[in-house]
């Protein structure tokens, strides 16, 4: 298997009044081409840091990188100027973001804001850009692609702008593709619609994916692989079913168990600690706060991501 | 059997749409005859897509909204035939948590304000006794008391909720909405606000009407369920038993279409074919059969009527007949 991403040794730090806080401390994550890796963990836990700090879309101030390297078909993204990462935006490394409300622009038709795109980066000429929108509209199965290219956004149902966001990010034929909670916001019943649609897409295309969560559960409809991610850092790491099945590490048996699943099961809070502590321990495991097996070594060692069987990886000491 | 809190009765709310010059006044019809009652100490589930009219309703029995017919009664005292004194009297027993905690909370006001407002305006206390009011709200939700004197901006998602809830607490209310309240945090934050929410539940004696797509959050907290589509509850019964086996077409769609651990793959989630109608002119007959995987002739000449399918439930379908 070839690794299309490699990222080694990444550290993001924020710049804040209170002094310096790392946001994402990565070892080593790698992406084979053709795999879909999911990437789950509560809100504030770096994902979408991640995510922008591949596209180089990170603001900087206040945030920074203080070292690592992306390697991205062996080039690293990082030593790439604003001009080249232009070239790979949308051709190479596309993105669908969070918020279909707020990601497209609501003074233009879609139908321009599609067009508008791959007269860019495709160079295509105005008619050929709206024949191939009217494709990609097809690929994304609305129905009457015509009518949808002629609206503007508000006009279109959460469902419809979020399938216009897939049909952008798979416009360019980009190899790499980084789904940022594609479903946030939508109802259950069209998150299966655009999910099973991704899914497809992805089939199809044989990209690779990047696919960002925070339910295990929906990840693991479309995901290979897939990392536990808590507080910039890779505490579990394995394909789906080893981690869904077989969850090792305390934060991601957590993360299971805040689910409620019967009624008035008791969810079972003296093993959900009750608030992350705000700033990071100087030394030590970032978990060991709100951990309940913690143990001496776990407040004075940082434990390194190691083998537990198959593919699966875990950072405990336990 | 408990004492009724809230009775609902042919409950309707049109919204106008004005026509053009040459075109009628039309009506959105939000909620199309709704009738239910809810005992003290339980918790209704309310279900259903965006826009399916839930929202809508809550507004009503807020009295945020006049209904365009049909009537409200609150502890037997119709709610849009009172005023003056006693409306503000009955306003106390009914609060709401909203949906997002980072639009309902003022960012200019302190805690204090946010939380003492409805004291304030309702029982009028001195400054001291105010804070004081407001702290021992703070901890009832576990908030630290120090909180009264800060911004909403300092507080997290989950902290930001559970600042909503002690305000819809403020006033010792009888009746509860909570209009997705977990929606906007992540799963350890929601853990744990459902959690807050079911012990204050059992120690205020509180009656909630949770408004909630997520199910499992539904399946969780209530012990009746009302799924609704498009202006009318569709099934609505005891929660445990239209979770074991749900009975309208509509209700199976929903529970099959969300994704769960024991879903092995996307192509077995279940996909409701279209979008919801418009609105505005609904369906005729059944006003699902546009949709429904079991659609049947009758289904688009007559509509349904909420009927007694089995012990614990109702349903509205020609097929359960």
């Amino acid at each position: 298997m070839t690794e299309l991403l490699k990222i080694e040794n990444l550290k993001v730090n924020f710049r804040t009044f209170e002094g310096v806080t790392n946001v994402l401390n990565l070892e080593s994550l790698s992406v084979a081409k053709g795999e879909s890796f999911g990437l789950v963990g509560e809100s504030g836990a770096g994902k979408t840091t991640l995510a922008y700090t591949i596209l180089k879309l990170l603001p900087i101030p206040p945030a920074f990188v203080e070292s690592g390297v992306i390697n991205f078909e062996g080039e690293n993204l990082l030593k790439k100027s604003e001009g080249e990462m232009q070239k790979i935006r949308g051709k190479k490394v596309s993105m669908i973001f969070q918020d279909p409300m707020s990601t497209l622009n609501p003074v233009f038709t879609t139908g321009q804001q599609i067009t508008r795109v791959l007269q860019h980066n495709q160079g295509l000429h105005k008619a050929q850009a709206k024949k191939r929108a009217v494709e990609l509209m097809n690929l994304v199965k609305l129905p009457d692609p015509e009518n949808i290219l002629s609206k503007y956004p508000h006009e279109l149902s959460g469902g419809q702008r979020q399938r216009i966001i897939i049909a952008l990010a798979f416009s360019c034929g980009a190899q790499f593709l980084i789904a940022d909670e594609p479903t946030r916001n939508l109802d259950v019943t069209i998150q299966a619609g655009v999910l099973q649609l991704i899914a497809e897409l992805i089939r199809e295309t044989n990209v690779t994916v990047l696919f960002i969560g925070n339910n295990l559960e929906l990840v693991s409809l479309i995901c290979d692989r897939v990392g536990i991610l808590h507080r910039g850092q890779l505490v579990e790491l394995g394909s789906i079913k080893e981690v869904a099945k077989h969850p090792a590490h305390p934060y991601t048996l957590t993360l299971l168990r805040a689910i409620p699943k019967e009624k008035r099961e008791k969810i079972d809070l003296t093993q959900i600690a009750l608030k992350a502590e705000e700033r990071l321990a100087e030394k030590g495991c970032r978990y060991a706060g709100r951990c309940l097996k913690k143990e001496k070594i776990c407040l004075e060692e940082e434990p390194a991501l190691k083998h537990i069987g198959g593919t699966h990886y875990i950072a405990c000491h336990l | 059997m408990n004492e009724t809190i809230l009775s609902v009765k042919d409950l309707v709310k049109y919204f106008p749409v004005r026509g053009g010059v040459f075109t009628k006044a039309q009506w959105v019809k939000a909620v199309d005859g709704v009738n239910f009652e809810l005992e003290k100490g339980r918790v209704l589930g309310l279900v259903g897509e965006s826009g399916c009219g839930k929202t809508t309703l809550v507004n009503v029995l807020l009295k945020l909204e006049e209904p365009t017919s049909g009537k409200v009664f609150f502890e037997g005292t119709d709610l849009f035939n009172t005023h003056g004194q006693q409306l503000r009297r009955l306003r106390k027993n009914i609060q709401i948590v909203f949906q997002d905690p980072f639009w309902s909370l003022n960012p200019r006001w302190l805690i204090r304000n946010i939380i003492g407002e409805p004291i304030q305006v309702h029982l009028k206390p001195p400054l001291s006794q105010l804070v004081k009011m407001v702290e021992d709200l703070l901890e009832l939700v576990g908030l630290p008391r120090e909180a009264v004197y800060q911004y909403p901006h300092e507080f997290s998602g989950g902290q930001r909720q559970r600042i909503a809830i002690a305000r819809a607490l403020a006033l010792r209310p009888k009746l509860v909405v909570l209009d997705e309240p977990t929606s906007s945090i992540d799963a350890l934050s929601q853990a744990q606000i459902l959690s807050l929410l079911m012990d204050l539940k059992n120690k205020m004696d509180l009656t909630y009407i949770l408004v909630s797509h997520d199910l499992r959050v539904v399946h969780y907290m209530a012990d009746e369920i009302a799924v609704m589509y498009l202006g009318k509850f569709v099934e609505y019964g005891d929660a445990e038993a239209i979770f074991q086996k749900p009975a309208h077409p509509y209700t199976q769609a929903l529970f099959k279409s969300a994704p769960s651990i024991s879903v092995e793959s996307v192509n077995d989630l279940f996909i409701l074919p279209g979008n919801v109608p418009s609105a505005i002119n609904p369906p005729s007959g059944c006003r699902f059969h546009t949709r429904c995987p079991q659609v049947m002739e009758i289904c688009s000449q007559k509509e349904p009527p909420l009927v007694k399918i089995d012990r614990d439930r109702l349903a509205a379908c020609h097929l359960l007949n």
